[in-house]
C-alpha cells in the first residue's frame, strides 16, 4: 500500500482530533525549543568569552618580571625589575615559536588638549604591540620603529580619550596634547575595542614610544624593563613550546640553578579562555541535556496519547480492517501519525526556540548563536521520538482482532 | 457454482479451561444474485458464521470456498485482500467514521485498494448517489440521521463492486420505516446481481430475504427459500398509512 496514501489517512485522523493533537505534541514542542534556546544562549556564551579573548588579542603570553622578598614580605610579580631590555631583545631575536613581543610600560598621566584634559592609562610600548593586540589603527599611521629609536614625541590616543580631549567626531591627527609638561602630536586613533571582559574600557588609554615613556615619564632609560612584556607565539600550537622557550632563556640568562625558582612569571592567556570555554560549554550542556529530557518526556507523551486513541479508536481500527486494511497498513497509519505528531512538533518547537531565543537576544542584549546543526539534530531526534514511541501502540493497534475491535464498545 | 460455499465448518473457542463450540459442523451454498437472511437466538452461532463468511474469522476445521477460491488456509493480509475486493460490510451501528464526510467515509475501502484521487472520487460519489444521498456529500456522520448514516455504510460497502454484501443486523439501530426503506435498497442490490447476507433476529426483516436459514446451536436448523415480500411497495403502504394518519 502506497505511504503517501497512508500519510493522507494519518494526517486526516490527526485533523479530526486536531486539539488533540495539537496537546499531544506540546511536551515534542516545549523540549525541541529548550533544546534550541539553550544552545543558542550557551553558544553565544562561548562566542561572546572567545570575542573578549580575542580582544586581548590572539596566542598572547604576558611576562612578568619577579617579586620581591623584602623581610620575609613577599611583594608580589612585578613589585621587582629582574627583566632587562636585552632580555626582550633576546626573546624577540632568539626564540622561533614568537611572533613579536612589546614591552608595556604604564603609567596613569594628565592629557592635555586645548579645550580638555583627561588622565588615562599612558603606554609605553613598540609598534608591534597593536599587532599583538589585534588592534588596528583606524585614524593616521601610528609610530614607528623609528620614532622608537629617537624618542620622539608621538602619541596615538584611544577612542575614549579623543572623546573627553577633543569631542566626538573630531580628527585629532596633527593635533598636540601635552603629557605633564611635554608636548606630543597625535599621529593615531587606535581603533575602538570596547569593554574587557571585567568592564574595563581598552579605549580609554594613550600609547607613545617606550623610549619616549622611560625619558618623559619614567625620568631615563635603565638597564631594566619595568614593565610587562607582550608576546605573541608563532601559532596557537606553538604557545606552550613559546612558554617552554622563553622560560628556558631567561632561566639560562638569569643563571638561576636548578633548584632556584623563576624570577619572573609567563601567563598564558590561551589556558585562561580554555578554562573560560570550559566552564560556559559545561553549563550549555548541563542546561541541553535537561532540555533533552523534557524532549525524552515530550515522547512518553505522545506514547500515552497514542495507546490512549488506539484504545479509543479500536472500533475505527476494526472497520478499517473489516473494509481491507492490512495489519500493515494499520501499523504504517499509527506510526505515521506518531511521526507527523512530533515532526510538526519539532518544528513548531524550532521557530519558538528562535523565537526565543531572538527575544532573549534583543530584550536582555545576550549574545545568541542560533546553530544550523542543532536545529537539524533536534528535529532528527525528535522524529526519533516518534518512531520510537509510536512504535509500540501502532504494533498494539495492527495486532488487534478485527472481530473483536468491531465489537468494541 | 455457488458463490459461497462452506463444507463442514467447525470453529471452537477456548475460553479458559471451556472449550466453546460456537459451530459444529455447518455446510451451506448460496448461489450468486441470492438475498440469504440468516436468522437465531443469540448464542446460537449465527455472529461466527457470519464472521466466517466475512474473512473476519478463520474456521477451526471445515472448507470455504468463497467466489472460487478457498479461502479457509489464508493469512490476515490474504484475509483482508478478500475482505476488500469481494465483500461489502454493513453494521449495525454503522461504523462510519466521525468527523469525517460521507464521502471520504465512502472513499476508505478505495484508499485501501490503491486507487487514486480522482477515480477513487468518482467512485465514490457515484455510490452515494445510487443510494440517494447525492447531495450529502460533504455531510459527517452527526448530521446525518440514522437512516442516511446506514446508507452511507451501505455505499461504502457498494463502492467497491463487492460480490457479496454481508449485513450484520443493518436495521437493529433504525426505526420501522427506515429499515423497511434500508431493506428496499438491499433488495434493489440484489436485482444487480449483488448477493446479499443478512443477519437479523426479526421475522419481519427476514421476510424481505429469498431464503431464509435458521442457526441453532451451532448447527442450521432450518434452510428455506421464500418468496420475499417486495419492500418497495411495503415502504409505499407505510408512508400512505403515515399520510393518512396526518390527514386524519
Amino acid at each position: 500500500m502506497n505511504p503517501l496514501v497512508t500519510l493522507r489517512i494519518a494526517l486526516r485522523a490527526l485533523m479530526r482530533n486536531s486539539m488533540r493533537s495539537f496537546l499531544t505534541t506540546l511536551g515534542i514542542i516545549i523540549g525541541v525549543a529548550a533544546v534550541i534556546a539553550m544552545m543558542a544562549i550557551g553558544a553565544g556564551a562561548r562566542a561572546q568569552v572567545q570575542a573578549a579573548f580575542a580582544a586581548m588579542g590572539t596566542n598572547l603570553l604576558i611576562l612578568l618580571p619577579g617579586s620581591t622578598t623584602a623581610g620575609g614580605s613577599h611583594g608580589g610579580f612585578g613589585s621587582m625589575p629582574t627583566l632587562t631590555w636585552e632580555d626582550l631583545t633576546a626573546i624577540q631575536s632568539e626564540v622561533s615559536s614568537v611572533k613579536a613581543a612589546a614591552p608595556t610600560l604604564r603609567s596613569n598621566q594628565s592629557l592635555i588638549s586645548d579645550e580638555n584634559n583627561w588622565t588615562t592609562s599612558v603606554t609605553g610600548t613598540s609598534p608591534e604591540y597593536f599587532g599583538i593586540r589585534n588592534w588596528p589603527i583606524e585614524n593616521g599611521a601610528g609610530f614607528t620603529q623609528g620614532d622608537v629609536t629617537a624618542g620622539a614625541k608621538v602619541v596615538v590616543l584611544g577612542k575614549t580619550v579623543v572623546d573627553r580631549l577633543f569631542g566626538k567626531r573630531v580628527d585629532p591627527v596633527g593635533q598636540t596634547v601635552r603629557v605633564g609638561n611635554t608636548p606630543f602630536s597625535v599621529v593615531g586613533v587606535a581603533a575602538a575595542k570596547g569593554q574587557s571582559s571585567t568592564g574595563q574600557d581598552y579605549d580609554d588609554a594613550a600609547f607613545i614610544p617606550y623610549t619616549t615613556f622611560a625619558r618623559r615619564i619614567q625620568g631615563g632609560l635603565s638597564k631594566y624593563l619595568s614593565g610587562t612584556v607582550f608576546i605573541q607565539a608563532a601559532s596557537t600550537e606553538q604557545t606552550p613550546r613559546a612558554l617552554a622557550d622563553i622560560t628556558r632563556l631567561l632561566r639560562d640568562r638569569h643563571k638561576l640553578g636548578d633548584g632556584q625558582e623563576d624570577d619572573f612569571s609567563i601567563r598564558n592567556l590561551n589556558e585562561v579562555a580554555g578554562a573560560q570555554q570550559q566552564g560556559t560549554d559545561t553549563i550549555t550542556n548541563l542546561l541541553a541535556s535537561v532540555a533533552a529530557v523534557s524532549l525524552l518526556v515530550g515522547g512518553i507523551g505522545i506514547m500515552n496519547i497514542m495507546l490512549v486513541s488506539v484504545t479509543e479508536r479500536t472500533r475505527e481500527i476494526g472497520v478499517r480492517m473489516a473494509i481491507g486494511a492490512k495489519p500493515r497498513s494499520i501499523l504504517l497509519q499509527f506510526l505515521i501519525e506518531a511521526l507527523v505528531l512530533s515532526i510538526v512538533g519539532g518544528i513548531i518547537g524550532v521557530v519558538l526556540g528562535v523565537g526565543i531565543a531572538t527575544w532573549l537576544a534583543s530584550k536582555f542584549q545576550w549574545p545568541i548563536q542560533i546553530q544550523v546543526d542543532v536545529i537539524s539534530l533536534s528535529v532528527g531526534f525528535s522524529g526519533l521520538v516518534g518512531i520510537v514511541f509510536g512504535l509500540f501502540p501502532a504494533r498494539k493497534a495492527s495486532q488487534l482482532d478485527p472481530i473483536d475491535a468491531l465489537r468494541y464498545e | 457454482m455457488p458463490i459461497i460455499e462452506i463444507n463442514e465448518i467447525v470453529k471452537t473457542y477456548q475460553t479458559g479451561d471451556v472449550e466453546v463450540h460456537a459451530l459444529r459442523g455447518v455446510s451451506l451454498a448460496i448461489e450468486e444474485g441470492e438475498f440469504v437472511a440468516i436468522m437465531g437466538a443469540s448464542g446460537s452461532g449465527k455472529s461466527t458464521l457470519m464472521n466466517i463468511i466475512g474473512c473476519l474469522d478463520r474456521p477451526t476445521a471445515g472448507a470455504y470456498r468463497l467466489a472460487g477460491r478457498e479461502v479457509s488456509g489464508l493469512n490476515r493480509d490474504d484475509l483482508a485482500d478478500v475482505r476488500n475486493q469481494v465483500l461489502g460490510f454493513v453494521f449495525q451501528n454503522f461504523n462510519l467514521l466521525s468527523r469525517t464526510s460521507a464521502l471520504e467515509n465512502v472513499e476508505l475501502p478505495l484508499l485501501y485498494r490503491g486507487i487514486h484521487g480522482k477515480e477513487r472520487h468518482r467512485r465514490a460519489a457515484a455510490a452515494l448517489e445510487r443510494v440517494g444521498l447525492g447531495g450529502r456529500f460533504d455531510h459527517t456522520p452527526n448530521q446525518l440521521s440514522g437512516g442516511q448514516q446506514q446508507r452511507v455504510a451501505i455505499a461504502r460497502a457498494l463502492v467497491g463492486e463487492p460480490k457479496v454484501v454481508l449485513a450484520d443486523e443493518p436495521t437493529g439501530n433504525l426505526d420501522s420505516l427506515t429499515s423497511v426503506e434500508v431493506m428496499a435498497l438491499f433488495q434493489e442490490l440484489q436485482l444487480t446481481g449483488i448477493t446479499v447476507a443478512l443477519v437479523t433476529h426479526e421475522p419481519d426483516i427476514a421476510e424481505f430475504a429469498s431464503r431464509v436459514v435458521v442457526v441453532k446451536d451451532g448447527l442450521i436448523l432450518s434452510d428455506e427459500r421464500q418468496t420475499p415480500s417486495n419492500a418497495r411497495l411495503a415502504l409505499d403502504e407505510l408512508l400512505a398509512a403515515k399520510a393518512a394518519e396526518g390527514t386524519a
